[in-house]
């Protein structure tokens, strides 16, 4: 799992401090991060580690107060405006509370993950091509939701609520996936199908996943990488095979956290 | 032995520190009889205030009480509409039908008035800045100052006319609007906002592919409420503006034909009911 990759988004000193004294996010130094083209990643720590701010800093819904963000070759920091939104067109977003539309149906959720490439008049009356009307149906079926597309999104359960997210974040055309806590609100087998399909973007678009998990079981069985965020700061960045029991509760500050796969490795 | 107290149950593994003392049965007791004082002084002290003030302004509640009776039987007799106060209706209806317009186009104009200002003035879509605090301080103030105050001070600029008590109904209707739909807008669309925000949309977007289609129908709902309001309010404010139905009201009460103004007391009740009713009918179709 450690062929070399294409860099396409990197984070350098990146910190943020929401009242200028104490830092949120990035310790001492900020974060140094990199993450590679269709790479899967996964944030780890507990809440308040900064795992939301450090990915809205990605997005630039929140702005760093300092460091550089890189993405795709060019420097994002600063971009404002027309130029801040096609950038961010190219960066979808997943969201723990879904964050859909509910009195919309699935398809009319899933298209508006186009508005980034609409025109102020098309955007505003929601207009969308024939192309990607097809487009929206076609993700709508990959993640396995044909059946519900003209469903209102308040009468599907929380993984087809998800799963919507997840077509809506394809329908982008992403190089990129933030996915912000994707499972912190599903039962284990719709957890274990988001996932499947995040893994399965990235294996087979080559889109990068970026995503903040609290459960490190999952982050370990379905990850390329492993970031483990402590109190803003970086405290373990490296594959899940050498993510141990004495380096998860560092991060965690507990043996709580520890899946019991590994924890039944440590006491034998 | 410290013996625990199984209130909060704990669970294993739930910080894995007992405090300790701190669930012993006196300190649990301590606790709930602490509550119940509470309560008992919390009462004794509304009924107290209650007698005081009553005292105060030489309020007679017993004499009150004996009045009730004899004062409605009297209203009962006077107000009930008689065979020649159908006679009436011709003028009756005309200005009923002229407040419940003033009042719908207050409700409607303020509503996409107090709609723009809250979107503007939100949290989650507003326009920053010190903008949110300023809209919150109008609608304040504008809802602050009762339809009937509005009324006395427009007055002044606009004489008595159908546009003065237009106005007060819709600078109350403003006010009152523009923070149900500020604390609507940022309820509701927060999160859809933000996943929007994401994805590079641009604002005019956001606005009409989001936050309109996830508020539109609690806002016909404010609007539906309103209009009800309004129609009951606006008897009050034509009484001082001498307009629409509290006009009416007021030159039969004036000049003792009570049993006309009870016909119109009737009218305004039947219209308001039936607003009710509909309002009720399309929150059910439209939720």
């Amino acid at each position: 799992m450690n062929q070399k990759r294409e860099t396409l988004l990197a984070l350098s000193g990146v910190a943020k401090s929401y009242d200028g004294k104490t830092r949120a996010l990035g310790g001492e130094e900020g974060i140094n991060l990199e993450i590679g083209k269709g790479e899967f990643v996964s944030i780890i720590g507990p809440s308040g580690a900064g795992k939301s701010t450090l990915l809205r800093c990605v997005n630039r819904l929140i702005d760093p107060s300092e460091g550089t963000v890189t993405f795709d070759g060019a420097d994002i920091t600063k971009v404002r405006g027309r130029e801040l939104r096609q950038v961010r067109r190219r960066i979808s977003m997943v969201f723990q509370h879904y964050n859909l539309v509910y009195r919309a149906s699935s398809i009319e959720n899933v298209l508006q993950g186009r508005l980034g490439y609409k025109s102020a008049l098309a955007g505003l009356l929601g207009l969308y091509t024939e192309e990607e009307k097809r487009t929206a149906f076609e993700v709508l079926a990959e993640v396995g939701l044909a059946d519900f597309a003209y469903t209102r999104t308040d009468q599907l359960s929380g993984g087809q609520k998800q799963r919507v997210g997840i077509a809506r974040a394809l329908v982008q055309d992403p190089l990129l996936i933030l996915a912000d806590e994707p499972i912190a609100s599903l039962d284990p087998a719709s957890s274990r199908n988001v996932m499947d399909h995040l893994r399965r973007v990235a294996n087979e678009r080559s889109i990068a996943v970026l995503v903040n998990l609290h459960q490190v079981d999952f982050a370990i069985e379905y990850s390329d990488r492993i970031v483990g965020l402590k109190k803003g700061e970086v405290v373990f960045n490296g594959s899940p095979y050498a993510l141990n029991r004495a380096t998860i509760e560092n991060i965690y500050g507990s043996s709580d956290a520890v899946p019991p796969s590994l924890s039944g490795v440590a006491v034998a | 032995m410290s013996a625990k107290f199984a209130l909060a149950g704990g669970g294993p593994g739930a910080g894995g520190s007992p405090s300790p003392a701190a669930e012993t049965p006196e300190k649990a007791n301590a606790f709930f009889r602490r509550r119940t004082v509470a309560v008992v002084a919390a009462g004794l002290v509304f009924i107290a205030v209650n007698a005081l003030s009553g005292v105060y302004v030489g309020f007679d509640f017993l004499g009150a009480l004996m009045d009730i009776p004899s004062g409605f039987a009297w209203m009962a007799v006077e107000f009930v509409p008689t065979v020649e106060s159908f006679e009436k209706l011709d003028a009756i209806l005309p200005a009923l039908g002229s407040t419940i317009l003033v009042s719908v186009a207050a409700s409607c104009l303020a509503a996409v008035i107090a709609y723009v200002f809250a979107v503007l003035g939100s949290r989650s879509v507003g326009l920053g800045g010190p903008i949110p605090l300023i809209v919150r301080g109008i609608a304040s103030l504008f809802r602050n100052i009762p339809t009937v105050a509005w009324a006395f001070i427009l007055l002044f600029s606009f004489k008595q006319s159908d546009f003065t008590g237009f106005l007060a109904l819709f600078l109350t209707s403003f006010g009152y609007l523009v923070r149900c739909f500020l604390e609507n807008i940022d309820e509701l669309a927060a999160g859809p906002v933000e996943a929007l925000r994401a994805s590079g949309a641009s604002y005019g977007a956001i606005i009409t592919q989001a936050v309109i289609p996830l508020s539109i129908t609690s806002v016909i709902s404010w609007v539906l409420y309103m209009i009800e309001t309004n129609i009951r309010d606006a008897t009050l404010v034509g009484i001082l503006t001498g307009t629409g139905i509290g006009f009416v009201f007021d030159i039969y009460y004036k000049s003792f034909r009570y049993d006309v103004a009870g016909l119109v007391l009737l009218g305004i009740i039947i219209v308001v009911i039936a607003c009710e009713m509909t309002s009720n009918y399309v929150r059910r179709k439209i939720m």
